[in-house]
């Protein structure tokens, strides 16, 4: 059914073997029975795949036996569980009332736009997510915006190409 | 008991009851909305809410002690139903004109009992695509007011489990995981969902204009056929009782339409019966796959095939009596009236939205054309008849055209839960023993329990029965099978609760009640026919001497009989073990 099914059969027993699919096993292995595992599994596996894949949702579903519908419902209910893949750096533009009058939307649009994504989207090189966060309690700094760990703030939407490129830079030195 | 009072009056209930059954015992009527008896008690739409202890409380799940104090009518439940129903209204699509639901909705009954006049609120609204991807069910979620109630049927009582709520707050949507197409789902097209939807949020596919254009075209000879469970239902459009037959006005209806032939599907259930009891007897005697189970139900098919393919070896390999029909409707019948079957055009009226899929799997083309062309449900026909000015009530009666609307009672009872195999039993024990059954009720099938079961003697063997409805019943007899603890010979499942005179393309409303009356209608109906055995319809005699020769003969295999398909019951491949059994095919 579908393009799902047209995947080569060398992917197929890639995945596998894939050894991310054996500790999915192992933590359904772990919850299976037991009223209320469902969300602390989706989390589990959230940790092991980086998000929650459809073929993990499946074996989520099957191995709980809770009806996929539902694992849909509490995937999309909560926000700290995500369907797509993240990229390597996460994105926070704070969009809190402080962030917001001190002009956040200009440093979101500007982020939009150099990342080519919506809002919750990843770039084409995996290496940012875009993420829209509440009051990230920094309001003195405001507007701020978050990659990784690190904190920037006064952000004003010139600024965002050389930030970006900072982290290019570092991921292509990385690799050479 | 208990004792409570409601609006001061002193009111004593069994002390199981909510605060909604207490006031409907005092003949006070509390408006409900994502309340539906039997099936779905969420308490969610806060539509019922009451007064107790000076805070607001839903009836419909608020459990009753004794000395209770239940206030219906305040000023305070007032403006608190009538703002939960004007902020639905906000966003939802206000085309009451055209649609489908229009004066049989319960959100624009509530916004009439609750005498809202203006929508004061004009925020957002949500907008999403409208799934027309099923043959059976259109889904319009922006018509959608979350209750919920298609998620209780799909899941409790069905257990299919594809349609859920999903994302949160305003962007809530009920819909099948990943917002994904209902034709892309292991949705059975049951259609018990589109029965509880109060709104017109889940409805029909509607193929009246097809069958309108066929009725206007000059070269077409147009036949239809009508299955058993829609003259017992049909009357309900028109404001009849339900369970009231009205077999002769649906025939002067159909006529007055302008269908060239009026036949009967109770003739083709006449003879699966034939077909399907040579069948069990053939099984039972070779040593073939046993228990047999019925195929009638094209919402049961399409489960089994999902749920467990490697369980479709003990199908019954008829077709159901709508296909057969199509097959000979194609075949048989332009043969002996003198006609092109090229030109013909066949058109069934269903109590049931799956038969919709049905007529158009690649499988059901025996004939050298699709065998069954359109596919209306009762809800339908009643809106070409009242399109039409058709006066039905007051209609004088008609009779079905010969052969194919020939029938017995055996036919007739297939509209219900345990008819078929009641039928088969009458047909098996006469083909068994060359003995004329004396008791031709086999009451032991009948009714709504879930799971029901009997012994039949044929012989001195000991056939052994069991009959279920709902397709939750279906998936724990299989399970059971799975386990090797079904020990059964002949096992009959009916998609719907209740069978067929449940099923999703009955009249709204259809509930526990009602299905009732429309049972009892069946078998009075049964009893009042001359013949109540299939194998002693002349017509199906005739057919075999003329035309199939004999029963599983050769012809048989070619237009009766067909095959079925392993499907996925997801639409993503997985990497790990159970590939194999979930990569059949789609």
């Amino acid at each position: 059914m579908g393009a799902a099914n047209k995947q080569c059969c060398c992917c197929q027993s890639m995945r596998a073997s894939d050894e991310r699919y054996q500790k999915l096993a192992d933590i359904i292995a772990r919850y299976a029975g037991q009223p209320g595992a469902l969300i602390p599994v989706l989390h589990q596996a959230q940790e092991v795949f980086g998000y929650l894949p459809q073929d993990v949702q499946v074996l989520i579903a099957e191995g709980l036996d809770v009806p996929l519908s539902e694992v849909d419902g509490v995937i999309t209910f909560y926000s700290l569980f995500t369907s797509q893949p993240k990229g390597k750096y996460t994105i926070g533009v704070c969009m809190g009332t402080a962030c917001y009058v001190k002009g956040a939307a200009a440093v979101l649009e500007e982020l939009k736009q150099q990342l080519g994504v919506d809002v919750n989207g990843t770039s084409a090189d995996g290496l940012f997510t875009l993420n829209v966060t509440r009051c990230v309690g920094a309001c003195g700094l405001a507007p701020v915006m978050t990659i990784g760990e690190d904190v920037y703030g006064r952000m004003k939407p010139e600024a965002v190409r050389e930030i970006l490129d900072k982290y290019i830079q570092a991921e292509q030195q990385a690799k050479a | 008991m208990v004792t409570l009072k409601i609006d001061g009056q002193t009111v004593t209930v069994p002390d199981n009851y909510t605060v909604l059954q207490a006031a409907e015992a005092a003949g006070i009527h509390i408006p409900t909305l994502c309340y539906l008896k039997d099936v779905s008690q969420t308490g969610s739409c806060r539509v019922c809410v009451v007064e107790i202890g000076g805070r607001l409380q839903a009836a419909c799940v608020f459990p009753v002690s004794e000395g209770l104090e239940v206030k219906t009518n305040t000023p305070l439940v007032r403006e608190s139903r009538r703002t939960t129903v004007e902020l639905m209204l906000s966003n939802h699509p206000q085309d009451c004109l055209t649609c489908l639901r229009n004066q049989n909705c319960e959100l624009q009954k509530l916004a009439r009992e609750l005498n809202i006049r203006e929508i004061k609120y004009q925020g957002e609204r949500s907008h999403y695509p409208i799934d027309a991807s099923s043959p059976s069910i259109v889904r319009d979620p922006n018509k959608c007011i979350l209750c919920r109630r298609c998620i209780s049927v799909c899941s409790e009582i069905q257990g299919v489990n594809i349609l859920g709520a999903r994302e949160r707050g305003f962007e809530t949507v009920v819909s099948p995981a990943w917002q994904e197409q209902l034709v892309n789902t292991a949705c059975t097209n049951c259609g018990q969902c589109v029965l509880v939807c109060p709104v017109g949020a889940l409805t029909e596919q509607d193929d009246t204009d097809k069958v309108w254009a066929a009725l206007a075209d000059p070269d077409t000879h147009v036949v239809v056929q009508t299955a058993p469970a829609v003259r017992v239902s049909l009357g309900e459009e028109f404001g009849l009782e339900p369970g009231t037959i009205v077999t002769g006005k649906m025939i002067t209806a159909l006529r007055r339409l302008g269908f060239d032939a009026v036949f009967d599907t109770d003739f083709s259930a006449d003879l699966t019966i034939v077909e399907e009891a040579n069948e069990l007897l053939q099984r039972l005697k070779n040593g073939g796959r046993l228990p047999m189970i019925t195929s009638c139900s094209p919402g049961w098919i399409k489960f089994i095939e999902h749920q467990f393919p490697e369980l479709l070896g003990h199908l019954s390999t008829c077709k159901s009596p709508q296909q057969m029909f199509g097959a000979l409707a194609k075949t048989y019948y332009p043969k002996k009236a003198g006609l092109d079957p090229a030109r013909i055009v066949t058109v069934s009226v269903m109590p049931c939205t799956a038969k919709k899929f049905e007529a158009q799997r690649p499988e059901m083309r025996s004939s050298g054309y699709q065998d069954v062309d359109i596919v209306l449900t009762v809800r339908e026909l009643a809106r070409m008849i009242k399109e039409a000015g058709i006066d039905f009530v007051n209609l004088p009666d008609g009779e079905y055209d010969a052969p194919m609307g020939i029938s017995t009672g055996a036919g007739l009872i297939f509209g219900a839960t345990g008819g078929v195999m009641e039928a088969a039993l009458r047909t098996a024990y006469e083909l068994v023993t060359g003995r004329t059954l004396e008791r031709l009720d086999f009451t032991e099938v009948r009714g709504l329990e879930g799971i029901k079961e009997a012994s039949v003697e044929l012989n001195g063997t000991v056939l052994k029965v069991a009959v279920a409805h709902g397709l939750g019943n279906a998936r724990r007899l299989m399970e059971l099978l799975r386990q090797g603890k079904a020990e059964y010979h002949f096992i009959e499942i009916m998609a719907c609760p209740g069978g067929c005179i449940g099923g999703g393309g009955q009249p709204i409303p259809t509930n526990t009640e009602i299905r009732q009356k429309r049972i009892e209608g069946i078998y009075a109906g049964d009893r009042n026919m001359p013949l109540r055995k299939s194998h002693e319809n002349p017509a199906i005699k005739v057919l075999y001497e003329e035309f199939l020769g004999e029963p599983l003969g050769e012809m048989s295999h070619e237009l009766l009989h067909t095959s079925y398909t392993p499907r996925l019951k997801y639409k993503v491949a997985l990497p790990s073990q159970g590939q194999e059994r979930l990569a059949g095919n789609a």
